[in-house]
């Protein structure tokens, strides 16, 4: 299950908000979820459903309406590409075909190693960065060419081999 | 090296978005490098200053909550998020007297396409976010705050938090500040990816924990907001300007603009420009010295069209645009909106009919589907905008495009509903032949994507 860690930072979101408002630290808390386990299961739902005092049905509403929640597993790294209109004008498309053809992989798929889970997405709001990529939901790489592109996988995967 | 100093490695450094010397008069953006955001060298540029002149603690005798009230109303600050609404009246519309819990919100949830400024304002600038947001909610009696920020920028979410906390420990946050009367918590609170939160009363639903489908208005946020009390929601860039006002006054603010339109704007210019990046310049500057910044149309060629405010923005031909100056008044009179003052260039190679097509299903996969006008009638647009791309698409589907878009505007719940449908009206209007010729053969009449 889920880490003391994970459980420290649960009570310092819920602090944020009035005593019988706890609810409203549901999406930080199903954040800091797959930040540690990767994905937002349905226990993982049921935990979080306890520990706010809401219903678990109520929980996977939001996990279900946010684009960036993780509903099943998905590879180590997460590579959201931007497509949205002001990145297709800057090569997004590129590269996500780019990363389509390195990785060997559709939209929406992981890689047989369990390495890679690609996903084209919307807006960003980096878009003068373009080519934009979020990483993990968390560090957004800019203007992405091909060679960026592949020093970045090339990197990760090294990167695994060493560990 | 671990993955995240390699990561990291990828990120920008806003040297060519933002620290640029392209800004014209920046208030906000002034003197950045990305090295200096942390309370020391906020204050060094002046940061906190309006703050201590509000508070009476810079010699003289401090401002009353009706004198910051009426200060912002004589800058003609609007608001940055989009709708342009006088913040200063905004302000004025909070029950005063009101004996329960107030809430102050600021929206950072900027996922409008094109749009990329208030990321940079927080990353780079953050304190002057925390400011205008401490003299809000001293003008307003508000004691409890939250900036709900986007969630795909949660590297600077991290930040804000980072500034929030040297800010109370420095006595900026919290219990009677600075030896003050006056208190104030501040929080930062995330979304996980959806556009809707944009909307001020998605985000209240977000913020409170739930799916971000949008209320009904009325009531407005000032009566029935946070957890049913009255709530006041500004962007960032709206706060971001308000220090300066307080410093300098607002007759000053409107003459660094142009009446009706007071100070600077915070332009994202995006798409086929030389260079793409945030621009923060006068209201009221011509287009065609924005475009200039940005270093003109891509590789010598010319301008197409431009869609000035945000993808929801009317798209507006070259020729129209070139006549514009940045600023409400202006683009509205020519038919469109300043929005959020992201400015997509478009060249003479875009197709119009491809470039719809991408608008078209972003506001498909957006839409909360609680309004079925929006929920059936933005899969409808995309669908149909899609055939005519792919070569599919019969004469009969240009009609039909603007009959769906026309029953989809001003019947939903929110904007989300007219956002998508002003840019498929506005491009079958200005770029009609381009659609027509399209379905006659099948394939597009400028040439094909590079």
């Amino acid at each position: 299950m889920i880490s003391e860690e994970s459980i420290t930072r649960f009570a310092r979101e819920v602090a944020k908000y009035p005593a019988d408002q706890k609810q409203s630290a549901v999406m930080a808390c199903l954040t800091i979820v797959q930040q540690e386990l990767g994905y937002v299961s349905p226990e993982s739902e049921q935990m979080v459903a306890n520990y706010l005092g809401m219903s678990a049905i109520a929980v996977h509403e939001v996990t279900s309406f946010y684009n960036m929640y993780n509903q099943r597993p998905v590879g180590k790294y997460k590579l959201n590409v931007c497509t949205n209109l002001p990145c297709q004008l800057r090569d997004g498309e590129r590269a996500m075909a780019h990363l389509k053809e390195k990785l060997g992989v559709g939209n929406n798929e992981t890689t047989p190693d369990g390495m890679f889970t690609l996903q084209q997405c919307e807006c960003l709001g980096a878009c003068a960065d373009s080519p934009v990529m979020l990483v993990n939901d968390t560090t957004m790489c800019s203007f992405m060419s091909n060679d960026k592109l592949d020093q970045l996988i090339d990197g990760l995967r090294s990167a695994e081999v060493k560990s | 090296m671990n993955v995240d100093q390699f990561l990291a490695r990828f990120s920008t450094t806003g040297a060519e978005t933002c620290f640029h010397n392209r800004h014209i008069n920046p208030q906000i953006y002034a003197d950045l490098n990305g090295r200096n955001w942390r309370l020391k060298d906020y204050e060094a540029r002046g940061g906190y200053q309006a703050l201590r002149k509000v508070l009476g603690l810079d010699g003289g005798a401090g401002l009353t909550q009706d004198q910051v009230i009426a200060t912002v109303k004589e800058s003609s600050l609007r608001g940055r998020g989009g709708a342009g609404f006088p913040t200063g009246l905004k302000w004025s519309f909070m029950p005063r007297q009101f004996p329960g819990q107030k809430y102050l919100v600021c929206n950072s949830d900027e996922g409008e396409p094109g749009t990329c400024k208030d990321r940079e304002i927080m990353q780079f600038n953050p304190h002057i976010v925390i400011e205008g947001m401490i003299i809000a909610a001293y003008a307003m009696g508000i004691s409890v705050g939250y900036n709900y920020i986007h969630g795909e920028i949660f590297q600077t979410y991290q930040r804000f938090e980072e500034a929030l906390e040297e800010a109370r420990a420095a006595g900026l946050l919290g219990d009677k500040i600075l030896g003050s009367g006056f208190s104030f918590q501040l929080h930062a609170a995330h979304g996980f990816g959806a556009y809707i939160c944009g909307e001020e009363t998605g985000l209240l639903e977000s913020l409170e924990g739930k799916k971000g489908q949008p209320r009904f208005k009325p009531p407005f946020p000032a009566s029935f907001g946070l957890y049913g009390k009255p709530t006041t929601i500004n962007n960032t860039e709206t706060f971001a300007a308000v220090p300066w006002i307080i410093r300098n006054g607002g007759q000053a603010y409107v003459e660094c603009g142009k009446p009706n339109n007071g100070g600077t704007k915070i332009y994202s210019v995006s798409g086929d420009v030389e260079l793409p990046g945030n621009f923060e310049v006068p209201m009221g500057t011509p287009f065609s010295k924005l475009l200039e910044l940005a270093g003109g149309v891509r590789k010598g060629r010319q301008l197409k069209a431009v869609i000035p405010g945000g993808s929801s923005s009317p798209v507006l031909p070259a020729a129209m645009m070139m006549e514009c100056t940045m600023d409400y008044d202006s683009i509205a009179k020519a038919g469109s909106m300043l929005g959020s003052g992201a400015v997509i260039v478009l060249d003479d190679s875009r197709c119009m009919v491809k470039s719809l097509q991408r608008l078209s299903y972003f506001y498909m996969h957006e839409s909360c589907g609680q309004c079925t006008p929006c929920r059936e009638g933005t899969g409808w647009l995309s669908r149909v905008v899609d055939r005519i791309e792919t070569g599919h698409g019969k004469t009969s589907d240009l009609e039909l495009l603007n009959s769906v878009a026309g029953d989809i505007q001003g019947r939903t719940i929110c904007a989300l509903g007219d956002a998508a449908a002003m840019p498929v009206r506005a491009m079958l209007k200005h770029f009609m032949p381009e659609f027509e010729y399209h379905v006659a053969h099948k394939t597009c009449m400028v040439p094909a994507y590079v």
